[in-house]
């Protein structure tokens, strides 16, 4: 782990344009957690496994239309199918997730809830394994609406769209970082904005108090489950056309760096998550480009142990009053 | 208000004097099984174990005394340490099986070949307990400081981070690998009593009884005793046993140490068993399977856990994927048998539930072959008669990947539907979930055991949360009004 003699420019901007994606990719899973755990106070373990099976949702479109070795629409298209297709399907898991393993336990110990959570993430996990099998499934994005992909000729995605400093930033970074960029705009306006956003500020803040104003608070809670993880299946789909590689268990590793991202923002917060997520992309960008693959993600870890330690309420968030 | 008592007494809230007449208003067959365990002392039950436990290797084989004796009783060894942790403080912690990692991978350094050193039981099992009861302690610190949630966080990473340690990082320590990376450190000694070895499988099964017998002796005083009662307390209300000038955060910290040094005690035993360990033995699987013993035991309950353990450690056995199918296939299928006598009542809605399910699959199986014979061509997994009258029950096409996946995502919406709806939909409904559980079963979980396993306690957990959180034999938690 030699540190480097002269600064590298190349490198530098290399890790920071992989960081950058890799870090709204976290931000995207963050908002998931940082939305349910403001609303219900709950660690949704199982939102990594929601994130997985909208990386697979987003293979079987990409499946069905022809394998992405020969597509039948054009990619545009797809792609737009592909995102369409797994958030949807992702929002409605993360919707029946919690009417059938969150709701009936509103009122239970708070243990019981986290107990299920963890039920649910390793139930979702297995049933991945057995339905599609312990190998790998590859996007193939690098030939993806490529002419001649057998050989091996980068398609349109992972082609340079443009160049910084010999450093070649390819189309799909740029398609992640706007769509993460354009969902969290949407995202901000509709909380801010919006008569649901209200009522989900309202719910996070007395649901007691929420529900005795008319608010209903099951659905305001089915809705934020609902939009938390259909992020988390946009950012499966991302994972899938950024790395090519989904698998069944994608989704604990990815979870932990979610949450640690909603952590380190301060959870509950929703611009401390996207500053979260940022945070440790970019963290695991250069410590894997800086110190070597492997301490990435124990620096990721780290970080987490450390925001813990010294500011539990994370960087953006408030302190918690405790109830008597 | 209980309507006919008496008189209401000044100073005795009704509603807390009539908590007792509520809990064993429980009807059925988990109101049994609590009416069972209160009426035979705790005496009486552990000497009845003890009696039945050290029996079973007279009749048992040695392959099962190790699979279904010594195995369970680790499980029960593991049960109780993290009973200690989540059933009497009602800590969640997600890291435990790192502490049962770091004891069997402490032992296994002190008494192996690895490093030459063999250290004698009398000496190891001390140092290894004690120091994963210090890890515990170091580990719970954070717990001090943060919220309940964040200590589940903490511990699930410190989980992880264990097995990445062993796994990946295995620092080279006096010329060689300290943790051996993915091959483990093998050739470990066995557990030995003042020098004298216990090699053959009856002897560790004996010893490890004696060892789960003292812990479950040393725990029933220690849950009786002012710590136990003020582990409850916190567990119910921290707010109010903090106001009652309980020490809360020592007893947090007490709670982690006891459950990790049980755990490590655990480790050095399995080690010893095992003659070698391998970081995946203490991956993220087991941790569930042990949440499911303490969960389907009952929260804070010692006969609990021990059911739990038993019952949790035979269907993993039965779904072991080196173990014949039949025996998974009868359990899967007495299972659900069970389930629906115990959940249908009257007995008429039971029985047309079972004879529509049988008529349901006859006729589907017809259906299915007048339409085109390949779709029941498919070959039934091994097994004598009752196989045979499988295969001619149950739709298994010829090559039937795809069917198998879609008829297990419709098992699982039929599952959920069955929970939403009520009255004779219900009923009407269960006759295909039943049928399509067995279908299930026969395309998909029979060519996967280890899989189904897992998704089956996945669905356990979930299912207990939030059906019976208190689990069979646990205590249901007091409401305050």
């Amino acid at each position: 782990m030699a540190l480097p003699l002269a600064f590298n420019v190349e490198l530098f901007i290399q890790l920071l344009v992989s960081g950058i994606t890799l870090g709204s990719l976290y931000a995207l899973i963050a908002l998931g957690y940082t939305m349910v755990y403001g609303i219900l106070k709950l660690l949704n373990f199982a939102h990594g496994d929601v994130y997985m099976i909208g990386a697979f949702a987003g293979y079987g479109v990409l499946t069905l239309l022809g394998g992405p070795l020969s597509p039948n629409i054009a990619i545009a298209p797809l792609i737009v199918l592909m995102f369409l297709v797994a958030m949807i399907a992702s929002g409605l898991l993360g919707v029946a997730i919690e009417r059938f393993a969150y709701r009936p336990l509103r009122e239970a110990p708070r243990i019981a809830p986290l107990i299920s959570a963890l039920g649910v993430s390793f139930f979702l996990q297995n049933s991945a394994l057995l339905l599609f099998g312990a190998q790998f499934r590859s996007y193939n994005s690098f030939v993806l609406g490529s002419k001649n992909p057998e050989f091996f000729e980068p398609g349109p995605l992972t082609d340079a769209l443009f160049v910084v400093k010999n450093v070649n930033v390819q189309l799909i970074q740029v398609i992640v970082l706007s769509t993460t960029v354009g969902l969290m705009v949407a995202l901000t306006v509709l909380v801010a904005k919006t008569q649901i956003g209200k009522a989900m500020r309202a719910t996070s803040y007395d649901r007691e108090a929420a529900a005795m104003m008319g608010i209903d608070t099951d659905r305001v809670i089915a809705t934020t489950f609902f939009i938390g993880s259909l992020l988390a299946g946009a950012a499966g789909v991302m994972f899938g056309l950024l790395f090519s590689q989904v698998f069944h268990f994608m989704g604990f590793l990815a979870g932990l760096k979610g949450f640690t991202a909603a952590v380190v923002g301060g959870i509950g917060s929703i611009p401390g998550a996207m500053l979260g997520g940022l945070l440790v992309g970019l963290a695991e960008s250069f410590a894997g480009g800086y110190l070597g693959g492997r301490w990435s993600d124990l620096t990721v870890f780290g970080i987490l142990i450390l925001v813990l330690l010294v500011r539990p309420s994370g960087l953006l968030g408030t302190r918690a009053i405790q109830k008597v | 208000m209980e309507a006919g008592g008496d008189k209401p007494r000044v100073g005795v809230d009704e509603w807390v004097a009539n908590v007792e007449g509520r809990l064993e208003r429980r009807t059925g067959f988990a109101g049994l099984a609590r009416r069972i365990d209160e009426f035979v002392p705790p005496w009486t039950r552990l000497v009845l174990f003890a009696v039945i436990a050290a029996s079973l290797p007279l009749w048992m084989g040695r392959g099962d005394l190790f699979a279904y004796g010594i195995f369970t009783l680790v499980y029960v060894l593991l049960g109780l340490g993290l009973n200690i942790v989540v059933g009497y403080a009602g800590l969640l912690d997600l890291g435990y099986v790192a502490f049962f990692g770091f004891g069997a991978y402490f032992y296994a350094l002190l008494s192996s070949e690895h490093y030459g050193l063999h250290w004698p039981s009398a000496v190891s099992f001390p140092v290894v307990v004690v120091s994963t009861a210090l890890l515990g302690l170091v580990l719970g610190i954070p717990s001090r400081r943060l919220l309940g949630d964040y200590l589940a966080i903490v511990t699930l990473f410190f989980g992880q981070a264990f097995v990445v340690f062993v796994n990946a990082a295995n620092p080279t320590v006096r010329g060689k690998g300290l943790t051996g990376g993915p091959n483990g450190i093998a050739d470990i000694d066995p557990n030995d009593l003042f020098g004298y070895e216990l090699t053959t499988r009856r002897q560790q099964y004996w010893f490890i009884l004696a060892v789960v017998l003292l812990v479950l002796i040393g725990l029933h005083f220690l849950s009786e005793s002012r710590t136990g009662r003020a582990w409850r307390a916190l567990r119910e209300d921290p707010l109010a046993a903090e106001a009652m000038s309980i020490p809360v955060n020592r007893l947090k910290l007490m709670a982690f140490a006891f459950g990790a040094g049980i755990a490590g005690l655990t480790g050095c035993i399995f080690a010893a068993v095992l003659t070698a360990v391998t970081s995946g033995n203490f991956a993220l699987p087991i941790l569930i399977t042990i949440y499911a013993i303490v969960i389907l035991g009952g929260i804070g309950s010692l006969t609990g856990v021990v059911i739990g353990a038993i019952v949790i450690n035979v269907s993993f056995q039965f779904l072991a994927p080196e173990n014949p199918q039949n025996n998974a296939r009868i359990l899967f299928y007495a299972v659900i048998v069970l389930l629906l006598v115990l959940s249908l009542r009257p007995w008429w809605r039971l029985a047309a539930v079972l004879g529509g399910t049988i008529a349901f699959g006859l006729v589907a199986h017809t259906l299915a072959e007048a339409i085109s014979p390949s779709w029941t061509a498919g070959p039934v997994v091994e097994g004598g008669r009752f196989a045979h009258v499988i295969s001619d029950w149950v739709i298994i096409p010829a090559g039937h990947e795809r069917f198998a996946n879609v008829a297990y995502i419709a098992l699982i919406v039929a599952v959920l539907a069955v929970t939403r709806i009520h009255g004779w939909w219900r009923t009407l409904l269960l006759i295909p979930t039943v049928y399509l559980a067995a279908v299930v079963w026969e395309t998909s979980f029979v060519e996967q055991p280890a899989v189904a396993r897992w998704i089956l306690f996945g669905a356990l957990l979930v299912t207990l949360m939030t059906v019976r959180p208190q689990g069979l034999l646990g205590t249901p938690r007091v409401e305050i009004v």
